[in-house]
């Protein structure tokens, strides 16, 4: 979806310094998003501004961020993938099997985790090997893992996972903070670091502006496409024993809807959808938002559904914006 | 003859012929002319929507919006008609796309002015129809008791031994096969799609030209926003929902192309079929309806690898691209 149109850029004569761009940058924008939220919720409601329900609120998003993390570094190399919740849905179905052969906590956790990288190896062994899109490969393979759920469980659901299998998703790791939190803290800084502190992330860059001259400069673009696909299904193995640890049980339905919080998620973070740029910081900072968000409207009883016109609003917004004030300012010139 | 074997439709033709030969031999009642056409008739929402997602994505697009917009002018309707049933239903019929193409305009809009990603806009609209459709009917759902007669009744009615419903989906695809194949309009859709860059030095604006492909899939969408609540007989948030990748499917397995520029009426009539085939024989053969979903998963992963073989051999691409560009 790339080189729709001719376009022309303008060459600035010089960059901003480095402290402008830094207040200018979208990351800072989003951080302005977050703190307002954050303020007007807490005097909406008498509740948020407690520990206890702070803590409570990243539950909303800490398994789908964990996904936005490695989501972000695809879109960025200019690849999609659709499937995840889809592969959150088999990899749960496995570990319900399991189960019901008697596997322990360590074993659940090694086969939700191993069912989700297959899964992403297979969406990368079709995207990179056989040279297909991967928007309507991953529309496939996201109906044919999901499916398999179905085809295994039907309306039925698994249900009686061990207690200690019960702290990944309910456990504490000190006072409020939960596991899942610090884990996603953790996986946060690795992204951080992968995306812009190595070779490998410039290289991702690099295959999001321009595979061919990548390819050209000697990046091998389909290992790394590859890599990145096996890496979001990696995410996606760990965010299902998440949830499965939070929910205690499996159905076919679990996590229905995701794939698209998700994308909203890293597009929101200042990825362009398109490929090339983007940041670990603002879709950390967008996982935030809309945690806030849902949590925020949640203790006013807004339903899940109303919400989300506030999030598909302010997705549409937050990217039209710049746009629009763009026009103005170069309008005015 | 030799044309015709080279074309796609004719091999995914041929291919439901064979399913339909399968299937006959495990269920001998599947073939018999009314059987046949239910089928058709129960596929006709999903081949409504196809031709209007086919559009969009011919321009290098993607409407993820489509099925919240059947939702929503679904609920829209429904509401007026519970509210005042003195509204004939006729002209809820004939509003019903106008409203379908509003909110698909609003998609075109944000596309063609604002320069934002359609996949983006389209997915924020998703959510925000969705919820509207939630808003608008308070949280309620419009009951059969609450429809009046003829509002269900329409599209029951019987004509020259088709359901009027049917008649819909014909008449769309002819519509459909008028403007793309013998107007200036259907061709710059494919243009913009082929070659955008080529289509702007053809004095094409390709903006404008997405903006009505928009406006197109909001059409349709409006239009089975009445035929899917008529003939569920029910409106609800929940309508269709999910809907928009089966419409994508049946686009796919038709052989259109995401990239673009690729597929035609009848390859986008063919998938809908296709889908609506296995979704009825399944059940009939003694499978378990749990099957479908992985079903038409691996039937789009299988028509994608057959498209990208067939689209590499016709050699589109003039210049030698890098491998994985």
């Amino acid at each position: 979806m790339s080189n729709d149109a001719p376009t022309h850029r303008n060459i600035p004569d010089r960059l901003d310094s480095p402290l402008r761009a830094a207040i200018l940058s979208w990351p800072a924008l989003l951080l302005v998003v977050a703190v307002i939220i954050f303020t007007v919720n807490s005097f909406a409601s008498p509740y948020f501004l407690s520990p206890w329900s702070l803590s409570d609120a990243t539950f909303n998003f800490t398994e789908k961020a964990i996904i936005a993390l490695a989501m972000a570094l695809l879109i960025i190399s200019g690849e999609i993938d659709l499937s995840v919740a889809a592969i959150i849905a088999l990899a749960s179905t496995a570990m319900g099997l399991a189960l019901q052969y008697g596997a322990d906590t360590p074993a659940l956790v090694a086969i939700g985790i191993g069912t989700g990288l297959l899964c992403g190896a297979f969406n990368g062994a079709l995207v990179t090997r056989l040279g297909l899109p991967s928007i309507v490969v991953t529309i496939g393979t996201m109906s044919l893992f999901r499916g398999l759920s179905y085809i295994v469980l039907g309306d039925q659901a698994f249900k009686g996972y061990p207690a200690s299998f019960a702290f990944f998703g309910q456990g504490y790791v000190w006072w409020v903070v939960s596991f899942e939190f610090v884990l996603f803290l953790g996986l946060a800084v690795i992204y951080y670091v992968l995306l812009h502190r190595t070779s490998f992330g410039r290289r991702v860059y690099v295959i999001g502006n321009n595979a061919t001259a990548a390819q050209f400069s000697g990046v091998r673009v389909e290992r790394i496409k590859f890599l990145l696909f096996c890496l979001t299904g990696l995410m996606s193995g760990i965010a299902a024993v998440l949830l499965t640890s939070r929910l205690g049980s499996t159905r076919p339905s679990i996590a229905q809807g995701w794939e698209l919080e998700v994308i909203t998620m890293v597009v929101l973070g200042g990825v362009s959808i398109l490929g090339g740029s983007g940041s670990i910081a603002g879709v950390v900072i967008a996982a935030f938002i809309m945690g806030l968000v849902t949590f925020g409207m949640g203790l006013l009883n807004v339903p899940g559904i109303v919400q989300s016109i506030f999030i598909g609003l302010l997705l549409i917004l937050v990217i039209a914006l710049p746009i629009v004030l763009g026009r103005l300012r170069r309008l005015r010139k | 003859m030799n044309r015709l074997l080279k074309v796609r439709e004719t091999w995914l033709g041929l291919a439901i012929l064979a399913l339909l030969v399968a299937i006959t031999f495990r269920a001998p009642g599947f073939s018999t002319p009314e059987n046949l056409a239910s089928i058709f008739n129960d596929t006709s929402i999903l081949l409504i929507l196809a031709l209007g997602q086919m559009v969009v994505i011919l321009t290098r697009s993607i409407d993820l919006s489509i099925a919240a917009n059947v939702a929503l002018s679904g609920m829209v309707l429904a509401l007026i008609n519970s509210t005042w049933p003195d509204v004939p239903v006729p002209l809820l019929i004939a509003a019903a796309p106008l409203l379908g193409l509003a909110f698909g305009a609003i998609n075109g809009f944000l596309v063609w002015k604002l320069d934002i990603p359609s996949i983006v806009v389209t997915l924020g609209t998703l959510t925000i129809y969705r919820g509207l459709t939630f808003l608008i009917a308070g949280g309620q759902w419009v009951n059969a008791d609450e429809m009046t007669p003829d509002f269900i009744a329409i599209t029951r009615l019987n004509l020259l031994g088709l359901p009027l419903l049917s008649w819909f989906a014909i008449a769309t695809a002819i519509a459909f096969w008028v403007v793309m194949t013998r107007t200036p309009w259907g061709r710059a859709i494919y243009a913009i799609g082929v070659n955008p860059t080529a289509s702007v030095y053809a004095g094409i604006d390709v903006g404008r030209t997405k903006f009505l492909a928009f406006c197109m899939s909001g059409f349709v969408a409006g239009l089975c926003g009445y035929l899917w609540v008529s003939k569920f007989v029910i409106a609800s948030s929940e309508t269709a929902i999910g809907y928009e990748l089966q419409v994508i499917a049946a686009c796919v397995i038709g052989g259109v192309s995401i990239a673009g520029g690729i597929g035609t009426v009848g390859s986008a009539v063919l998938g809908a079929i296709f889908l609506g085939i296995i979704g009825r024989a399944l059940p009939v053969i003694g499978v378990s309806p749990f099957w479908q979903l992985a079903i038409s998963g691996a039937a789009i992963i299988l028509a994608v690898v057959l498209n990208a073989r067939s689209e590499r051999k016709t050699g589109r691409i003039i210049l030698k691209q890098a491998e994985g560009a």
